[in-house]
């Protein structure tokens, strides 16, 4: 391959020629980024299911005429099929004909939702006695209830995804808790950086407030109570920072090598020229104290990336006290102090956490911040937490020359996974 | 730049025929019935649990212990025991540069308190009501996260330090061809040296049955072998097992002294619609860019005994004799169960210690669709056949 399409490391050069995304912003690139650059929030009362008793009443959620009654399984497929056909479309390539690639998707849990545990209950309680599982498994024998079982099978949504847009081989289903969307990513730079393939279709979705969903995230305190206005509860790296806005989206990204990109002409929108990742071996839901494993994520990124600093941090932010506090200390680390001069925003001030979703639908912000040379604000920074003294993008959106981006995401269970993208300029010089 | 060979260098197998590698090699060099086979516990439902373990062995906190439903228990163990298998096990530099990738599917629900809730009200609408009602003082905070598929590998990492990468894949049996597939290709292509691979499944569990049923994927009737289910519409009996491989570059396992189990030659992975004969066109599509030569061939199924892929799979195998290969087939869900996620991974292991020991193991079917092999054991195909869909083959060879 002509030494122009490979990175300092002789890997072929992989491009973004396609994007797509969706959040409680709104559907499309133009109708989000539009939200964001003007720094409007997504964050809204749940009006899905009665919330009396919550302690957290909010959400970034998505409301479609399509997909009532809510269910998880197809909310999440019905968003990600939007975000793929908006990707695809901006990559011209088209819908319907073989995608000439693996999918990597990204997925929440498939489970069981209360409603389909209270129709199998009900009507196996007319068959059968015994425990409660007894009777629904007989209401399942019955056969009556096969159309959910693509609910519950972890396969689904990739298969629907892989049958819709005809890509090639076994679609992958991703699942590094927080870390999901850009964990989709970067196993598509690997496919393509491997020489497997000249494309790669990744994709992220989450769809999954609902109430034991509220419930869990409520249990671990993560969740930001401040309930009244919904717009002002999300407040990354603030002092009063008080958790997490549980919210829902999808973004894709259809990535190819540079060199496959330019010869049929296709528009480059950037490049993604690191990734890093490294497991925490902790806690659980705590990333160890001295930061090791988020360090290392970061610093593994810039490495790939052959990079000492960057010009933009897109960071996790979630507004949780530890995330922020934890992401600061990790970036001081890494970047030293260039840090100082390295503005950053966290787009969950406006959208909330979209969760397996927010590396795919944060690498889609970050791209669309290289291209227009806009930094989206970090809303809500009110009160600037002075023990991470950060140059915080706040309030409003900053012009900037931008060539190379940092995007952070952090997931529960320990898995960290960073994303460095690159403007071409930078990524050839 | 030529691909890297790539080598087992360790396993680590917990299933229903018991724990560790010489006791699979034994039951399944013997060949015959399940160990363990429970037709009662869930009847009409036939499931093969595990028998006693003592995971402290590898879990030695019972804080650990505690945060973990059975199935991340399961897969704890199991990946410790590979770990060990492979001395990886208590060297920090080692264990830094290991990269975990991991199969996986739901957590583990509470059933009993999900019967609470049902057992309490009728409606729907009241039914959320009393999901917020209940589950806030029912549910222990850490423990729900024991429904979340990556935390199997978020506590392999905190029990036994694998901190490189951590990559969960999902999707039933084709998460377990993912798996051992990304981890073959990574290593192949220079992206890692060294990864800890593999699934876990806990068949006794009532809601995994539940999720399972709905789409009549069970086997209702009393035990039989994989191949023999057909005649009453097929399914699947599943198995508890935890199985997981490390997978190491030639060198890397050089530099250390370790000596190989087998070498994977190739995994090749699809996913076809399944319309009728999908499943056997795409096998015999993988098996040709295998590059298999002719003469004795052993096979380590994946089938799971749901129809009508079983049947199409070993339409497959059954062909592969029109071609000149004499194949001896084993289905190791006849003897250990469907272990879903981990059910590839567990073939793979298997076929490995036989590779290892230069012995295949006993036919066990009564079908007559498992014969002896002929002549030296040199090489196995693993297949691995989704119960809705993924289909998988690895080409294992004996390392001289």
């Amino acid at each position: 391959m002509a030494s122009q399409y490979l990175d300092r490391k002789s890997r072929p050069l992989v491009a973004v020629t396609g994007m797509g995304v969706v959040t409680s912003l709104g559907r499309g690139k133009e109708e989000n980024w539009l939200g964001l650059a003007s720094g409007s929030s997504g964050i809204r009362p749940i009006t899905r299911f009665p919330t009396d008793g919550f302690k957290t009443t909010i959400a970034g959620t998505i409301e479609t005429p399509e997909t009532q009654p809510y269910s998880a399984y197809e909310l999440a497929s019905e968003i990600a099929e939007d975000a793929i056909t908006e990707a695809l479309q901006q990559a011209r390539l088209e819908i319907g004909r073989p995608f000439a690639g693996p999918l990597y998707i990204a997925t929440p849990p498939s489970e069981f939702e209360w409603p389909l545990l209270s129709d199998l209950y009900r009507h196996g309680s007319s068959i059968q006695s015994g425990s409660a599982y007894e009777r629904m498994l007989a209401a399942a024998r019955t056969g009556q209830f096969e159309a959910y079982a693509r609910h519950l099978e972890f396969a689904s949504i990739a298969s629907r995804l892989q049958e819709r847009f005809a890509t090639i081989g076994e679609p992958i289903s991703i699942c590094t808790a927080c870390a999901s969307g850009a964990t989709a990513i970067q196993m598509g730079v690997e496919a393509i950086r491997r020489g497997e393939t000249q494309m790669a279709l990744c994709a992220a979705t989450d769809a999954t407030v609902h109430p034991e969903g509220l419930v869990r995230f409520s249990l671990l305190s993560a969740l930001s109570t401040k309930n009244d206005p919904p717009s002002k509860a999300s407040k990354p790296f603030s002092r009063n920072r008080d958790g997490f806005v549980i919210a829902e989206g999808a973004g894709a990204l259809v990535l190819e090598s540079l060199a496959s990109a330019q010869a049929r002409g296709a528009q480059i929108l950037g490049l993604v020229t690191g990734c890093g990742e490294k497991a925490d071996d902790y806690h659980r839901t705590r990333s160890k104290p001295d930061g090791t494993a988020i360090i290392g994520a970061i610093r593994g990124a810039m490495e790939d990336a052959g990079l000492d600093t960057v010009d933009y941090v897109n960071a996790h932010g979630t507004s949780t006290p530890e995330n922020d506090k934890m992401e600061y200390f990790s970036l001081r680390a890494v970047l030293g102090e260039s840090l100082e001069r390295t503005p950053v925003s966290s787009n969950k001030s406006m959208i909330g956490h979209t969760l397996i979703a927010a590396g795919a639908v944060e690498a889609v912000f970050s791209l669309l911040t290289l291209a227009t040379g806009v930094l989206p604000p970090t809303i809500n920074y009110d009160e600037p937490d002075p023990e991470l003294p950060l140059d915080v993008v706040a309030h409003k959106a900053r012009p900037a020359r931008v060539n190379s981006i940092l995007s952070n995401s952090f997931g529960f269970g320990g898995q960290n996974a960073c994303l460095v993208f690159s403007s071409l300029k930078e990524a050839m010089s | 730049m030529k691909p890297r060979d790539v080598w087992i260098t360790g396993v680590g197998l917990l299933s229903s025929l018991g724990e560790g590698n010489a006791i699979h090699e034994r039951q399944m060099g013997a060949g015959g019935a399940p160990i363990r086979l429970d037709e009662t516990s869930y009847a009409p439902y036939p499931v093969h649990p595990l028998g006693d373990v003592d995971f402290s062995l590898q879990i030695p906190k019972k804080s650990d212990q505690r945060q973990m439903e059975l199935w991340q228990r399961i897969g704890v163990y199991a990946s410790g025991l590979a770990l060990a298998d492979s001395g990886l096990a208590h060297d920090p530099d080692l264990l830094g540069k290991t990269n975990l990738v991991v199969a996986a599917g739901s957590g583990e629900r509470d059933t009993a308190v999900d019967a609470k809730i049902l057992e309490s009200v009728g409606s729907a609408g009241e039914t959320e009501l009393l999901a917020k009602e209940v589950l806030p003082t029912a549910l222990r905070p850490t423990l729900f996260l024991a429904q979340l598929s990556n935390l199997l590998a978020g506590n392999i990492s905190i029990v036994h330090n694998v901190t490189a990468s951590s990559r969960t894949f999902m999707g039933e049996e084709m998460a377990g061809f993912s798996a051992i597939e990304n981890a073959y290709r990574r290593i192949a292509a220079g992206q890692g040296d060294v990864f800890l691979v593999g699934g876990a499944l806990n068949a006794a569990r009532e809601d995994l049955l539940l999720g399972y049923e709905l789409g009549k994927n069970l086997w209702p009737h009393p035990y039989l072998p994989v191949w023999s289910r057909k005649v009453d519409g097929g399914g699947f009996i599943p198995g508890s097992a935890g199985a997981f491989l490390v997978l190491e570059s030639r060198e890397h396992a050089e530099a250390r002294s370790r000596k190989p189990y087998a070498r994977i030659r190739d995994v090749l992975t699809d996913c076809c619609q399944r319309r009728p004969g999908d499943a056997t066109r795409t096998f015999e599509t993988l098996f040709s860019k295998l590059n298999v030569s002719e003469g004795p061939l052993a096979v380590m199924s994946g089938a799971s005994g749901v129809e009508p892929v079983t049947s199409e799979e070993l339409g497959f195998l059954q062909g592969l004799e029109d071609k000149g290969h004499q194949v001896a087939i084993r289905a190791h869900g006849t003897r250990l169960g469907h272990s879903v996620e981990a059910h590839f991974p567990a073939g793979v292991g298997l076929a490995a210690l036989a590779l290892a020991s230069g012995q295949f193991f006993a036919p066990s079917d009564e079908n007559w669709v498992e014969s002896p092999l002929e002549g030296e054991l040199s090489r196995v195909l693993v297949t691995g056949a989704g119960h809705w869909r993924g289909e998988g083959l690895a080409l294992l060879e004996r390392v001289e």
